[in-house]
């Protein structure tokens, strides 16, 4: 057992990656879960009126967007991306004036469905509900990159149904020619809303369409934490090297029905849903680190506790944030000359600062500091 | 000033845009080594290079939606669409994508682009390569959509849409391209986006119209003033969207007569817009009927010779248009 502790310790310690990080990371799952659980909570309420759920993906989202370095690198998500918005830094503040529509949601003030995340000032690219548009996007954003000579990596990330759209082949071939700086993430929970892997595509694996495109394709478990990232990290180092694209496929499973307007019983089992919980990566991430003394049963239970609270009070106080004005459904068309609109602050649709949790800013910094 | 034709212009303004502005680079199909099929970007490859001058793979939607993130991370791309009939495919990359970043971000991402391509008739392009697509994007609010004719048009309007901070579909009548030639000045200037113009002082009737229409309006005009000492006004629109209604309204309520032409399918078409608008803000001022004249609401522009000619609204029909209504 010791040398079993030892050599998986060695394991994170290898992938940069201390005690706290790990700690943060299963915190930043958490918090996602509970965020679900409470949205789900206001939709049955009748206080939101659609949402999306991410439930058995936070391992893959938070392991992978943890590779990168917040505020610098680029997001490019879709809507189940929840958890890696939370770690490209939204907070539960912002996730939840997004899912009661409010002025000061930061992904669009309240003019999107939830869940179609946006920040600029993190670097999270604005998304639409057609799928894989965003392909396009992050191929864009990365040859921009490329060419300033910047050293920034740019992800974006889609689900299983989206490597069936012309776009996503478009993107990725584009990518590949041009050797971008991109990692391409597949959250592959079988299932586009209703249809299952086997009439989206004959082959077994979406990482095997990389070899169309020139580049590396590479299969992991999606609710194991470190391999996910183990894998992101490389993927991210060869970006950032000049090396190229990296097409990362994540298996995991989605727990709740597509949406809230979808019922998932009319297409899978309820075996099937909770054998696949069975190896919820919460809770084998949570496993993982009882067994290297980090948690026990207690402080699972107290830290559960906590961000509970901490999710709680931000949907009493995102609930209680003003709503849009209806008046400024006609700005934004076009950009606004500013003197004419005095009376809006423009700025007023952004956050509060980047939360300090986790510890990835400091990391950012000294990265950029070794000179790469 | 120097004399050039419209296509000359757009090559001429697109080059010095990109010797003023790093950020400024081409992307689209055969724009590097073949120079683009209508040459715009000829030379530009040996000039700029390959990073600056994008040979993209054959596939629209990633052509427009690659530049959108070109521009989120700003850069100024100027996407190619070789002929206005392909760019289809990218419909939802401009409609849902470049048209709505800025709405649906609330105003905290943009997205500075433009795209360029060549659309109309008259060239016996047939099915795929005539037509008129402004309509289509003219009616979606968040992109703009401009069809200058001439080539003093063509390099202030060229200008003004690679500055604008806001997505532009730059639309150059093919047709124009090597036909129409016009003093062109040699130093920067601007047209303004969103602004028309009148081509043509008149009194006796307005004709409102665009692209290639306004050559042969300016033609059936002249016609009309030597035969018949009637003098219509001609305004060119220059942009599809934003529509430049004031320009517009002060001419018909001068002439107290108006006509459009469009070479679009006559429904629904632009010229339905711009008709519906002088009804509604005109209609106790007019003297007349709103004429529209388009093209025949057929799928798109047949290709042998008299099925082309029968599309295409020409000058003497044109003129016969404007007679008619000049003395109504």
């Amino acid at each position: 057992m010791a040398t079993r502790v030892k050599e998986s310790r060695a394991r994170h310690r290898r992938l940069d990656l201390s005690d706290d990080d790990l700690l943060a990371m299963y915190r930043m799952m958490v918090t996602a879960r509970l965020c679900d659980e409470a949205q789900f909570r206001l939709n049955r309420q009748g206080k939101a009126p659609f949402v999306v759920p991410v439930s058995g993906h936070e391992g893959c989202q938070v392991a992978t967007a943890w590779a990168l370095r917040r505020g610098h690198d680029y997001f490019v998500p879709y809507y189940r991306d929840m958890a890696v918005c939370l770690t490209a830094g939204l907070t539960p503040h912002d996730v939840f004036l997004g899912v009661f529509g409010k002025r000061d949601d930061p992904s669009s003030g309240g003019r999107q469905m939830p869940a179609h995340w946006s920040a600029r000032r993190l670097n999270i690219v604005t998304g639409s509900s057609p799928i894989a548009t965003q392909i396009p996007h992050a191929a864009g954003i990365a040859y921009a990159i490329k060419y300033r000579g910047a050293d920034a990596v740019v992800a974006s990330w889609f689900g299983d149904g989206a490597t069936s759209e012309g776009d996503w082949h478009e993107g990725l071939n584009f990518s590949g020619i041009h050797r971008l700086p991109v990692v391409w993430v597949c959250e592959n929970n079988r299932y586009a809303i209703s249809v299952p892997l086997s009439k989206q595509m004959a082959v077994e694996h979406v990482s095997e369409r990389a070899s169309a495109y020139g580049f590396p394709g590479e299969t992991v478990d999606g609710n194991d934490v470190l391999a996910c990232h183990e894998a992101m990290k490389r993927a991210v180092d060869r970006a950032r090297n000049g090396d190229g694209p990296t097409l990362l496929e994540c298996m995991t499973y989605r727990f709740h029905p597509h949406t809230s307007d979808d019922d998932d019983r009319t297409y899978r089992s309820r075996e099937e849903v909770e054998e696949a919980k069975r190896n919820d990566p919460i809770l084998l991430f949570g496993n993982h680190l009882k067994q290297q003394g980090l948690l026990d049963d207690e402080r699972v239970e107290a830290l559960r506790a906590e961000c509970k609270t901490l999710v709680d009070q931000e949907v009493d106080r995102a609930w209680n944030a003003p709503d849009p004005e209806p008046e400024s459904v006609m700005r934004h068309v076009f950009a606004e000359t500013g003197a004419e609109d005095g009376d809006e602050d423009l700025e007023s649709h952004g956050t509060e600062a980047v939360p300090a949790e986790p510890p990835r800013a400091d990391r950012a910094e000294e990265e950029e500091g070794d000179g790469r | 000033m120097t004399e050039k034709n419209v296509v000359q212009t757009i090559h001429d303004t697109l080059q010095e845009e990109m010797q003023a502005d790093d950020r400024v680079l081409v992307l689209g199909e055969d724009v590097g080594a073949r120079g683009g099929v209508f040459r715009v970007t000829a030379g530009f490859l040996e000039e700029f290079g390959e990073m600056r001058v994008i040979d993209t793979p054959l596939a629209e939607s990633s052509i427009v939606g690659v530049a959108i993130g070109m521009a989120m991370h700003g850069l100024l791309p100027v996407a190619e669409i070789q002929f206005a009939d392909f760019i289809h495919p990218a419909f939802d990359q401009i409609v849902s994508e470049a048209a709505r970043i800025r709405y649906r971000s609330n105003g905290d991402w943009s997205c500075p682009m433009v795209i360029r391509a060549p659309w109309g008739g008259g060239v016996h392009g047939a099915l795929y390569h005539s037509q008129s697509i402004e309509a289509f994007y003219g009616h979606v609010p968040g992109i703009k959509v401009v069809v200058p004719s001439t080539p003093y048009d063509a390099k202030g309007m060229l200008r003004a849409a690679i500055r604008d901070p806001d997505p532009v579909l730059y639309l150059e009548h093919k047709k124009t391209y090597r036909l129409i030639k016009g003093k062109v000045p040699d130093e920067p200037y601007e047209v303004p986006i969103g602004v028309a113009d009148v081509k043509r002082e008149g009194e006796d009737l307005t004709v409102v119209t665009y692209g290639l229409m306004l050559h042969l309006c300016l033609e059936a005009a002249e016609r009309l003033q030597q035969e018949e000492g009637l003098s219509a006004e001609v305004v060119d629109v220059r942009t599809i969207a934003p529509l430049d209604k004031a320009t517009i309204l002060d001419s018909v309520r001068k002439t107290a007569k108006a006509m459009v032409v469009y070479e679009d399918n006559r429904t629904y078409g632009a010229g339905a817009e711009i008709a519906a608008t002088i009804a509604e803000e005109l209609m106790f001022e007019l003297d007349g009927p709103i004429v529209r004249f388009g093209g025949p609401d057929i799928p798109a522009m047949p290709f042998a010779t008299p099925l082309e000619h029968q599309y295409m609204p020409d000058t003497g029909r044109i003129y016969e248009k404007m007679r008619e209504l000049a003395r109504f």
